[in-house]
């Protein structure tokens, strides 16, 4: 008979899990596996929540096996270390983001690009490589191999660095591998949420002109003011859009509700590429025409590896960029996941895990 | 009062114009001017047929001024050269392709990109410096600046090189740009027309591996044993396109119709490049999943700059590469546009204009 998620193995954990797609999250007991050599367990003391975990709850991808626990922005406390495990000692400040697991031995596995690997395990709703599901950080403790396990670094905060674990490391990769980091050059975010308000401050330190383009015009002021971006644009506003065409070196996309790709792409410069990092559950439209005629190019990005994420966020500490949060109880995370779903947060929840989270 | 075509310029000058959005050409009379101290004057032998030429002829894209005298691949011999002209001589054999002007000022002109000037001025049906409209290939003459001419290599041949002014640099420049001319790369190509079948060629003269990816099964022997393509896929074989998932460096999309991507989006390795350079008039889907998840990238490419169109035509001439041409009678421009329309032509056709071209 298959095993209950408590009786799995051997450690018992606690956390919160959505049932069903209605993605409404409740106390969920469950277990952790045994620490292993390689190990590391951590006590979670706080969970960013990502967009992805508001679009896995309610399987809007399809891909969903309940019960889900989601958060792949995790921080915490080493409780326990593995016998092979030298990185880390008991007390270190570490984090989880979006990966645990790889088969580490094909092409982007050497070339530390785990999160390309065709094996690679997500931190929730996927297989273990011993056939049990992963359950993510809205819980107490996790256990991690320790190639997956970040260092964050003494001088940021747990709270305000927890989204950089998903958040940071997917608008930092591609900004870097696209080339999007040459001083003096232009570059547009789109949509201003987790994901965007990062980019923005990447883009900044990276030494680049920002333009944020958002559909929100109530967010231009923080967009300039606090964030430190220099233009703001409401991109259903037709004259801005016009003044904006052939101005940028490269736009990140962030947003993953359906929208037009034409407008972002006539806002490129000659050979300006269009990076999208935001997943929207069907197909964009996009228009070849301005691709061609200006070798244009559109790429995609996901994630980092784990040896990039953790260069992330040493440079994020070096520059004191942290995420913009709205620290929340357990309790709390319902409302929260509503409130997300209308980008209603300025401009990442992060649940206060240790403090809040009780049996 | 406008002058009439064949008034505005001082040498006469005859070819095939359409007159309308049904695309028919006709004898046409008009005229071309004078060969000024940087142009090139050339007795146009042959010119090939772009599908390019039959978009326009019925103003399928809204920009074409009628009437209209299409062709992009032009070539022939100097009759004429302008004082301060100093890279060719009276016999040289030339091209021209699609572009005769730009602003010469602006990032991309200083970069020899004069493709992505804004100011770029096709060679036919667009408004030239001097406020006249230009004239394409199907005609007896052409004269151009010196620096939109290119030499023909001596051993390639002249009909048979003619498609390589716009259908050879149209895929050799994404080739190179995008960084898919290593060998033990894979690229694929996807449809085997004018462009497809140039870009097979040019690919194996690179040393990559080439697989052509196809709707028409029929193509499958010629792409192997004539072409030199490595493998074939029917794109309409799911278990085909199944099997060569992941395995492409690169693809050159050459196909204008519109048709889905995800499967070809599927067919690149991580990292992947997906490079159209036919252009579908409507939007297509872009599935954007998989873009994510390998990190993959769609772009796109619009022939090439002068210096490198003559850095493709030396290649070609190094490389024997030449496009599967069937020449034809100037009068037999109209069936061959019908037969262009329905994929009926492998793979280029091409206008005896020296030897079949007679004014009234």
């Amino acid at each position: 008979m298959v095993k209950s998620p408590e009786e799995e193995h051997p450690q018992k954990a606690f956390g919160w899990a959505a049932r069903d797609p209605s993605g409404t999250l409740s106390p969920f007991h469950f277990s952790r596996r045994e620490n292993g050599d390689e190990d590391v367990t951590v006590k979670i003391l706080y969970c960013g929540v990502c967009h992805s975990d508001l679009h896995s709850v309610k399987n809007e991808w399809g891909i969903t096996r309940y019960p889900i626990v989601p958060g792949h922005e995790i921080v915490g406390i080493v409780i326990q270390l593995g016998n092979n495990v030298k990185k880390f000692k008991m007390g270190d400040r570490v984090g989880v983001g979006v990966l645990v697991g790889s088969c580490k031995t094909c092409e982007t596995c050497q070339q530390d690009l785990e999160n390309y690997c065709p094996s690679m395990i997500f931190t929730y709703n996927s297989t273990s490589q011993d056939g049990t599901r992963t359950y993510g950080g809205y819980s107490d403790i996790v256990v991690v191999d320790q190639r997956y396990v970040l260092r964050i670094p003494d001088n940021m905060p747990l709270d305000a660095g927890a989204p950089l674990l998903c958040a940071g490391i997917t608008v930092y990769s591609p900004m870097k591998y696209y080339g999007m980091t040459e001083p003096g050059k232009h570059l547009g975010v789109a949509g201003l949420g987790g994901l965007g308000h990062v980019a923005v401050k990447l883009g900044k330190a990276f030494g680049l002109k920002v333009t944020v383009i958002s559909t929100s015009p109530n967010k231009e002021d923080e967009a300039i003011n606090k964030l430190g971006a220099d233009c703001f644009l409401v991109s259903t506003n037709p004259e801005k859009v016009q003044a904006a065409l052939g101005t940028m070196d490269y736009i990140i996309d962030t947003v993953s509700a359906i929208h037009s790709l034409g407008p972002l792409l006539a806002m490129l410069k000659l050979n300006g590429k269009l990076i999208t990092v935001g997943l929207p559950d069907k197909p964009l439209e996009l228009p070849i025409f301005p691709l061609v005629m200006g070798r244009k190019l559109i790429g995609g990005s996901d994630i980092g590896g784990i040896k990039e994420t953790q260069e992330m966020l040493d440079f994020c500490a070096k520059h004191n960029i942290t995420a913009d949060i709205e620290l929340i109880q357990m309790d709390y995370i319902n409302t929260a996941m509503k409130r997300l779903s209308k980008s209603d947060v300025k401009y990442r929840f992060v649940i206060d895990v240790a403090n809040s989270l009780s049996q | 009062m406008a002058k009439s075509a064949e008034q505005e310029h001082p040498t006469k000058a005859f070819g095939w114009a359409a007159t309308d959005t049904s695309g028919v050409l006709s004898p046409f009379k008009f005229s071309r001017r004078e060969t000024g101290e940087k142009d090139v004057r050339f007795k146009v032998l042959y010119c090939g047929i772009c599908h390019s030429d039959l978009h326009m002829a019925k103003n399928d894209w809204g920009t074409s001024t009628y009437p209209i005298v299409p062709g992009h691949e032009i070539v022939g011999i100097v009759t004429e050269v302008g004082s301060k002209v100093g890279k060719f001589k009276v016999g040289d054999r030339v091209g021209v392709g699609c572009m005769v002007g730009a602003c010469h000022s602006c990032d991309s002109c200083d970069n020899d990109l004069e493709n992505y000037c804004p100011k770029m001025v096709f060679t036919y049906s667009a408004p030239y410096h001097d406020g006249t409209t230009t004239y394409g290939g199907y005609s007896d003459v052409m004269v151009a600046e010196e620096r939109y001419v290119v030499r023909i290599p001596d051993n390639l041949p002249l009909d048979a090189g003619a498609p390589l002014l716009c259908a050879g640099i149209t895929v050799y420049s994404p080739l190179q740009h995008f960084g898919l001319t290593k060998p033990g790369m894979h690229i694929g190509v996807v449809g085997l027309g004018g462009l497809g079948h140039v870009a097979v060629k040019f690919a194996k003269g690179f040393g990559v591996k080439v697989t052509v990816i196809s709707t028409s099964p029929s193509k499958k022997k010629e792409a192997i044993e004539h072409l030199g393509a490595d493998y074939f896929l029917v794109s309409r074989e799911p278990d085909q396109m199944q099997a060569a998932m992941g395995t492409m460096d690169g693809i050159i999309d050459t196909v204008s119709a519109v048709h889905p991507l995800l499967p070809l989006i599927g067919l690149l390795k991580s990292q992947g490049k997906l490079v159209m350079v036919g252009a579908p008039n409507r939007p297509l889907e872009l599935p954007v999943f998989p873009l994510i998840m390998g990190r993959k990238v769609v772009a796109g490419s619009c022939i090439g700059g002068m210096k490198e169109t003559q850095e493709m035509i030396d290649f070609a001439g190094k490389h024997n590469i030449t496009a599967d041409v069937e020449v034809i009678p100037m009068d037999y421009v109209n069936t061959a546009m019908e037969r262009l329309e329905k994929a009926d032509v492998r793979y280029r056709f091409v206008i005896d204009i020296g030897n079949t071209l007679k004014s009234a």
